[in-house]
């Protein structure tokens, strides 16, 4: 199988995460991309891996994951905290940290 | 035991005494700090005698021994040693300053006895003794720049002892600028030494002083008059002598001790100390002379004027120094130390014995109101008496002696010093007349108000609580003097200092008597014999005759006092009216601290003003907002791009990141 399929993918993964961070305005939905993007690189990362025929790539796509996950823990956690406080779900306005 | 032994104990003592009361003072009762800092004193008075006799036991040649602890300062190729110097020089200091302190301490214990800071002053008098001590003992100029600043700093805590009184804090503070005024001089006078000679130590840098300047080189004259700048600030020489007749403001024992005997002779010291440099530097030496002379008409015409007790007594003291510093000046040192030593007596003498009617008067100090205190107080009035004997050189009395003694030299040495010699005669004269214009006014007459109240009820007059000079009232408690005073005849301790110092001031002249004794010029001899000018010697019969018109004078003076003051009183307000310029120019102290008002602390004012006005707002005030605006600016144009809003910053993330990956994209292929 050729390499560029995984690439392509990976890169529409990617730009989708991107996108919808981009857009959204919901923080849940910008963390479900903010994964889309995370996972678009474990993606690459696996591919190239297959290519070079070595483990690293894995290994690496595996800390993402831990990564991935504290991120996840960290925001949802912001999330509830948010919700806690009767603040709006909406990021554009949360705006304190306005300079 | 060695003399330096000797001579570190003498340092030990005081410092001692000093830091022990200071740290105890809660704990001591008061009479003890007093008994400490006497026996601090007296044990260095007899360590003092230990190095004289260690002295006399040697060779005379032999008569000089370095000798240091540790290592000062050691860089940059200068090795300052914690170093004392010990020859008949540091010797005749160190006794004549711990003799006199001794004594002095002794008087205090008995006249500082109500005052509520009595640990506080026994402390500081010791540091003072311990700083005068480190002063003339000193191995090295730095050594000798920290005792210099020392005593300056011992001078100005004793002149504003009384704190709580505005006059004497403002008179602490004068003492002290002028005094550092003075100490600027000395350590650049070292920076030079040190440029030009490579060393700071005595011994070195009087070794190979004339080797490294020519005789009346610039150099050289430029170091001696740095020195001199020091001396005469210390010594009260015109035209830094303003801050003395202000610094009265102090306690009378501080008054007798420093501004008196020790403390304001350190100039005529350091001149004789450094007589190699002086030598070398005859213009700088001349110009000392001059200033000596000046000082010593100049303070006895304003001492005529004055009517405040010890005022008088401080410019009679300026006026003595200068004959001192003319003495050391002009080549007759062990003269002009010979006149230090009786001076210290007789001065500090008088002192005592003023301190005494001052405390009779409740404080007040103006002589115009006292009069009978001869039925008074008579031992007072006698050793006020023969203090102000051997203070107008009455024949026979100590001053007598060592005044002529320095004249006599300034006329064996001819020129112009001769001249030098006949200013001195007519200060003589003045001395005479000031003098005894003081003592006529106090002594005889008919009792004041207090003095009859002292005669009839053996009790002393208790005025107001009041500052004598601004006559504010004020409270008796701590920081002014206490309501309680002592007077010689109520007091032991008092009594017996004045006799002691009264037996020096009349026969401590005897020690140097011209063709008969010979005491003190012997021992001092190997300290001076390799001066040029230590070969001029006044033939003994130019002495005699010296000695027989400044008899006349001192005479012929008492005698024109009794005139003016006694036989016939109108004659001085006569004086007053016909020669109204000359008496208010000698009232108003030749008008010194206007002109220095004018010329250095007007302008210095005035830059400050500028500076305040112009500089601070403008350039400093300037260069701070204009730092702050720039910043602000800065974060004004950065603040823009923190809007809060979180998908902004996503944007930013992602195009940063984008357009960074596309630059490598197109870089790499």
């Amino acid at each position: 199988m050729n390499i560029e399929w995984y690439i392509v993918l990976s890169s529409l993964l990617f730009a989708t995460g991107a996108a919808g961070i981009l857009l959204r305005r919901s923080p849940i939905v910008i963390l479900l991309c903010l994964e889309l993007m995370l996972n678009a690189g474990n993606l690459a990362l696996i591919a190239f891996s297959r290519m070079v025929g070595n483990e690293e790539g894995q290994i690496f796509a595996l800390v993402v994951m831990v990564v991935a996950a504290c991120e996840v823990v960290v925001g949802l956690g912001l999330i509830v905290a948010i919700f806690r406080r009767k603040l709006p779900l909406n990021v554009d306005e949360l705006r304190g940290l306005r300079g | 035991m060695s003399a330096t032994a000797w001579a570190w104990l003498v340092l030990l003592f005081p410092l001692l005494g000093s830091l022990g009361i200071a740290l105890g003072f809660r704990v001591l009762p008061a009479r003890l700090c007093g008994a400490i800092g006497i026996a601090a004193v007296g044990l260095a008075f007899a360590c003092g005698i230990g190095v004289l006799v260690t002295l006399l036991g040697e060779d005379a040649e032999a008569r000089h021994h370095a000798s240091s602890l540790w290592d000062y300062a050691s860089v940059a190729g200068l090795d300052i040693k914690l170093g004392i110097y010990v020859d008949p020089l540091s010797t005749f200091m160190v006794l004549v300053v711990t003799g006199v302190s001794s004594m002095i301490h002794v008087y205090s214990f008995g006249y500082m006895k109500s005052d509520q800071g009595y640990r506080r002053f026994f402390s500081y008098l010791n540091f003072f003794v311990f700083s005068m001590l480190l002063l003339v003992l000193a191995g090295n100029f730095v050594l000798l720049i920290v005792g210099w600043a020392f005593v300056g700093f011992a001078s100005y805590a004793l002149v504003s002892f009384w704190y709580r009184r505005q006059t004497a804090t403002a008179a602490g503070m004068k003492a002290f600028v002028i005094n550092v005024v003075g100490d600027i001089g000395l350590v650049l006078a070292a920076f030079l030494i040190v440029r030009e000679v490579g060393s700071l130590d005595y011994g070195t840098v009087f070794e190979r002083a004339p080797e490294t300047f020519a005789v009346g080189g610039g150099t050289i004259t430029a170091i001696c008059l740095l020195l001199l700048v020091g001396a005469f600030a210390k010594s009260a020489q015109i035209p830094f002598h303003t801050w003395l007749p202000d610094a009265m403001e102090g306690p009378t024992p501080v008054s007798s001790l420093i501004h008196a005997a020790t403390m304001v002779t350190a100039g005529v010291y350091l001149i004789a100390r450094t007589n190699v440099l002086f030598v070398l530097a005859p213009t700088a030496a001349d110009i000392a002379a001059f200033v000596g002379l000046a000082t010593l008409l100049i303070a006895g015409t304003i001492a005529i004027a004055q009517t405040d007790m010890k005022r008088v007594i401080a410019y009679s003291t300026m006026s003595q120094i200068g004959y001192m510093i003319m003495g050391v000046s002009i080549g007759a040192y062990s003269a002009g130390l010979f006149h230090l030593m009786t001076h210290a007596f007789f001065k500090a003498l008088l002192f005592m014995a003023a301190g005494s009617i001052i405390s009779a008067m409740a404080n007040m100090q103006n002589i115009d109101r006292m009069s009978g205190f001869w039925k008074a107080m008579r031992f007072t009035s006698i050793m006020l008496l023969v203090g102000g004997l051997a203070l107008a050189a009455f024949p026979g009395t100590s001053g007598f002696f060592s005044k002529d003694s320095i004249l006599a030299f300034a006329e064996a040495r001819g020129g112009m010093y001769f001249w030098m010699a006949i200013g001195g005669y007519v200060g003589a004269f003045l001395t005479a007349l000031y003098t005894f214009r003081l003592i006529f006014r106090v002594l005889p007459g008919r009792p004041c108000t207090e003095a009859q109240e002292l005669i009839e009820t053996g009790h002393l007059y208790h005025g107001p609580a009041q500052n004598p000079h601004t006559l504010e009232p004020e409270d008796p408690d701590v920081g002014f003097p206490g309501s309680e005073h002592h007077i010689a005849e109520q007091s032991r301790s008092m009594a017996f200092a004045m006799a002691v110092l009264g037996f020096g001031a009349l026969f401590a002249g005897l020690v140097q008597v011209p063709g008969v004794t010979d005491v003190l010029f012997s021992f001092l001899e190997p300290t001076f014999h390799d001066s040029p000018l230590a070969s001029i010697h006044p033939s003994v019969g130019a002495e005699w005759r010296g000695l027989a018109i400044g008899g006349v004078i001192a005479v012929l003076g008492i005698l024109v006092s009794w005139l003016l003051w006694v036989r016939q009183p109108e004659l001085p307000a006569l004086f007053r009216q016909r020669l109204r310029p000359v008496y208010l120019l000698c009232l108003n102290k030749w008008y010194f601290d206007e002109a220095i008002d004018l010329l250095v602390v007007r302008p210095v004012l005035a830059i400050g003003r500028f500076a305040n006005r112009v500089f601070e707002r403008y350039v400093v005030d300037g260069a701070v907002t204009g730092t702050e605006q720039t910043v602000r600016g800065a974060g004004g144009v950065v603040r823009a791009v923190q809007n809060g809003f979180v998908r902004s910053y996503a944007l930013l993330l992602i195009a940063g990141f984008a357009g960074l990956a596309l630059y490598f994209l197109l870089s790499s292929s």
